[in-house]
């Protein structure tokens, strides 16, 4: 009997506890989904595109395969007739089927003209050759007895590659797949990159200055004040960043209401040049992304008793020994992360650089944007989404271990 | 670049969901896709609506956002679009991969009756859209830059010039502002000594060139006084001066950039017979005046200017004595090489 009722409890309250689970599952499960398809899902996939080569193993079997023998000897010259002849047949196959644009497109990465040699070539292929299959191509273009095509379809033609993440670096390998820097006149991407950090850096400093006294006031006035100066930081953030930044492309414009204010006082006689250059896509991020430092910060010392500055004082701290020794450490853990949120915000920031910038002024998201969009180079694109991510959970990691991460709050 | 982004996206949600209802019930009709918005609301009162009032035919529209690889997904799969109107790039890519059906001209009408590469094997030239040099005539009056050269030439109209961020219609303007000839600006791009003869040239007034993103921008850059000169879509400057009253003129003489957009007819249509009857219906003089009209983008039939508007003319790309300064936007030149030249434009701005 007793047994038997401590059995029919234990289940209950197994069954109980086993809802509980289920329902906490259920409640964080539209979550846990979201973060999967929304989150780590693309950044997975952007991993692997990074060094995915592309599609000629699949559509050009054949010499994929005939190639690698050739990538390994050490002295290369042109491939042999094998090749050659393997090639024309896959070529003709990959017309016919259509999936020659896409291998045309990919190969043009390689070099800037490729697409239209292999598209051309396919054009005036014949059935059979004339004389060698080698001679038949070069003399349908010359280029196909030069080392340079050939190297470059040995570059494409595996499943994995590092080209794509050596060219987000500015470098490339040549024709005998040695690693060599980017000739210079090309070399971009690294200097965007800085560029990125450089603006993101600045951006989060100058909105770590104006919110901290900023956030600092707000904590400390009554509430209904502080109230209504919070929907002031808030009103910006509730309109559409497009608005903003072409509300600040007026302001700062030459004939903009700023310069003729300045002009009115008497302070400058020309018009200072504030848009299409750094000083502006400066100014607007930094308005743009300035609630994003100032909630957080406010968070914290929201949570910080008005006491512990009091005994300071009291105890004979003067109010600066008081507040560096006392309020500020307490703070830190807002300070923390309203920089962490400016700075990961700011270094995926496009549209505002893309309207006040000028040519100098792009940050890297305009190039995976015209690599993703325009060229279909997906590769590239995604290599340099990889190595901004790499840096930025570096960075995040030397940032923690000299400030410290612990109890960061956001929001 | 035409289009108000919103507003395209909402009428091609709406006509995919009409078409989703309504292709279940019937046969699929003559598909006809545009660009949506202004466009392609001009065409539909000029050309679609006669069409099928006067032919007693049925049709069916939808609207697009341009890219090669909607088309490759259109040819690949159960064919939805008949006749589509794309840009030149897309046209010459989709021709090389055997997207659309070859043109029987016997059926279309006459070759000759179009401006000089405007009638295709693949595609119908409907209109010409350009990217030309605009200045405001308030400011400069008649002594406005009459050149590329005198775009290069700040001592003659000090301040700021804008240009299209990037090196297209950018690095062409440069080598006519060099000096040289129309014909020969693609053949010297494709050498390195032409490039670098550009940039050189760009060099000299790299500090004073604003660079535009959106085709909105340099019209703004103008009104606002931001800079004295730019290089503008001529239809930009036609709506401002319609809806602003603003006075700003286009220095065709100098030499400008144009694209032809066509109509073309996908191969996998079941009903290709119809859609050339479409296209020789619709590609009148007549016709293409009256979207003309509207949108200030060029006919391309070569009578096609007689009746067009005197308000209109002036911007138009392909008015007599206009055309002749052109070149044609080289498709094929800049889809090779466009990423090498991009990344070569960034290197040069950061220097």
């Amino acid at each position: 009997m007793v047994a038997d009722e401590t059995r029919n409890l234990r289940a209950s309250l197994r069954r109980a506890e086993r809802r509980r689970t289920l329902r906490g599952l259920g409640l964080t499960l539209p979550l846990i989904l979201f973060t999967l398809v929304f989150f780590i899902v693309p950044i997975a996939g952007m991993l692997v595109k990074s060094v995915q080569n592309g599609p000629m193993p699949d559509i050009l079997p054949q010499t994929s395969a005939l190639l690698q023998p050739w990538r390994a000897s050490a002295e290369r010259g042109v491939p042999d007739e094998a090749v050659f002849a393997a090639f024309a047949g896959e070529l003709r196959t990959a017309s016919q089927e259509r999936t020659l644009p896409e291998l045309a497109t990919r190969l043009n990465f390689e070099n800037a003209g490729y697409r239209s040699l292999l598209m051309a070539t396919a054009r005036r292929l014949p059935e059979a050759p004339t004389g060698t299959w080698r001679e038949t191509l070069t003399g349908i273009n010359p280029q196909w007895g030069e080392v340079a095509i050939w190297a470059a379809l040995g570059r494409a033609s595996t499943r994995v590659t590092d080209n794509y993440l050596l060219a987000a670096l500015d470098h490339r390998r040549d024709d005998n797949d040695r690693i060599q820097a980017t000739d210079p006149s090309r070399a971009v991407y690294v200097a965007s990159l800085l560029r990125t950090l450089e603006i993101s850096g600045i951006v989060t400093l100058l909105c770590l200055l104006l919110a901290y006294p900023l956030a600092y006031r707000l904590a400390t006035l009554p509430e209904s004040t502080a109230n209504l100066l919070m929907i002031l930081v808030l009103l910006p953030f509730w309109t559409s960043l497009l608005v903003r930044t072409a509300s600040w492309l007026v302001i700062l414009q030459r004939e903009g209401p700023l310069n003729d204010a300045l002009r009115w006082l008497g302070l400058i006689s020309q018009p200072l040049e504030l848009v299409f250059n750094r000083p502006g896509v400066i100014i607007a991020m930094t308005h743009v992304l300035l609630p994003f430092m100032v909630l957080p910060i406010y968070s914290v010392m929201k949570g910080i008793p008005p006491n512990y500055m009091r005994a300071a004082t009291s105890l004979g701290a003067p109010f600066f020994t008081a507040f560096r020794r006392v309020y500020f450490p307490l703070s830190l853990p807002g300070v923390t992360a309203g920089c962490l949120l400016v700075f990961i915000l700011a270094i995926g920031y496009y549209i505002t650089p893309l309207l006040i910038g000028g040519a100098n002024d792009q940050m890297v998201s305009s190039l995976i944007s015209f690599l993703a969009l325009q060229t279909l180079n997906w590769g590239l694109a995604a290599a340099l989404g990889t190595v901004l991510l790499v840096i930025t959970v570096a960075l995040y990691f030397v940032y923690s271990r000299v400030v410290g991460t612990d109890g960061v709050k956001l929001g | 670049m035409k289009t108000n982004i919103g507003r395209l996206v909402l009428v091609a949600g709406l006509t995919t969901g009409l078409l989703a209802t309504a292709g279940a019930a019937m046969a699929r009709d003559l598909t006809v896709t545009g660009w949506g918005g202004t466009a392609q609301a001009a065409q539909d009162k000029a050309m679609f609506q006669p069409y099928v009032k006067e032919t007693g035919n049925k049709l069916v529209q939808d609207s697009w956002n341009g890219g090669i690889g909607v088309l490759r997904t259109k040819a690949q799969g159960d064919s939805t679009w008949d006749v589509v109107q794309v840009e030149a790039d897309e046209l010459a890519l989709g021709c090389e991969e055997g997207i659309y059906a070859k043109l029987d001209w016997s059926k279309l009408g006459n070759k000759d009756e179009y401006l000089p590469g405007m009638a295709g094997e693949c595609g119908v030239g409907t209109f010409v859209w350009s990217t030309a040099l605009a200045y405001d005539k308030a400011k400069l009056g008649e002594n406005g830059p009459k050149s590329w050269a005198d775009f290069f030439d700040t001592k003659k109209f000090p301040g700021k010039r804008s240009l299209r961020r990037g090196p297209r219609q950018s690095l062409e303007f440069a080598l006519l502002a060099d000096g040289v000839a129309p014909g020969d600006i693609y053949k010297q791009l494709a050498t390195k000594e032409g490039v670098d003869r550009a940039f050189k040239k760009l060099d000299t007034i790299k500090k004073d060139i604003v660079w535009w993103e959106a085709g909105a921008q340099p019209v703004q850059l103008l009104q606002s006084g931001e800079v004295v000169m730019t290089s503008v879509y001529n239809g930009r400057i036609f709506a401002a001066n319609n809806a602003d009253k603003t006075n700003f003129a286009i220095a065709w003489p100098a030499g400008f950039v144009y694209q032809v957009d066509s109509w073309a007819i996908l191969a996998n249509s079941p009903n290709k017979d119809e859609a050339m009857g479409f296209l020789k219906f619709i590609q009148t003089p007549a016709r293409q005046q009256d979207v003309a009209n509207v949108l200030a983008y060029g006919p391309t039939l070569k009578d096609s200017t007689g009746q067009i508007a005197p308000n209109v003319l002036p911007y138009l790309p392909t008015a007599p004595g206009v055309i002749e300064h052109g070149m044609s936007f080289n498709t094929a030149f800049w889809v090779d090489n466009i990423e090498a030249l991009n990344e070569r434009f960034n290197a040069w701005a950061a220097q």
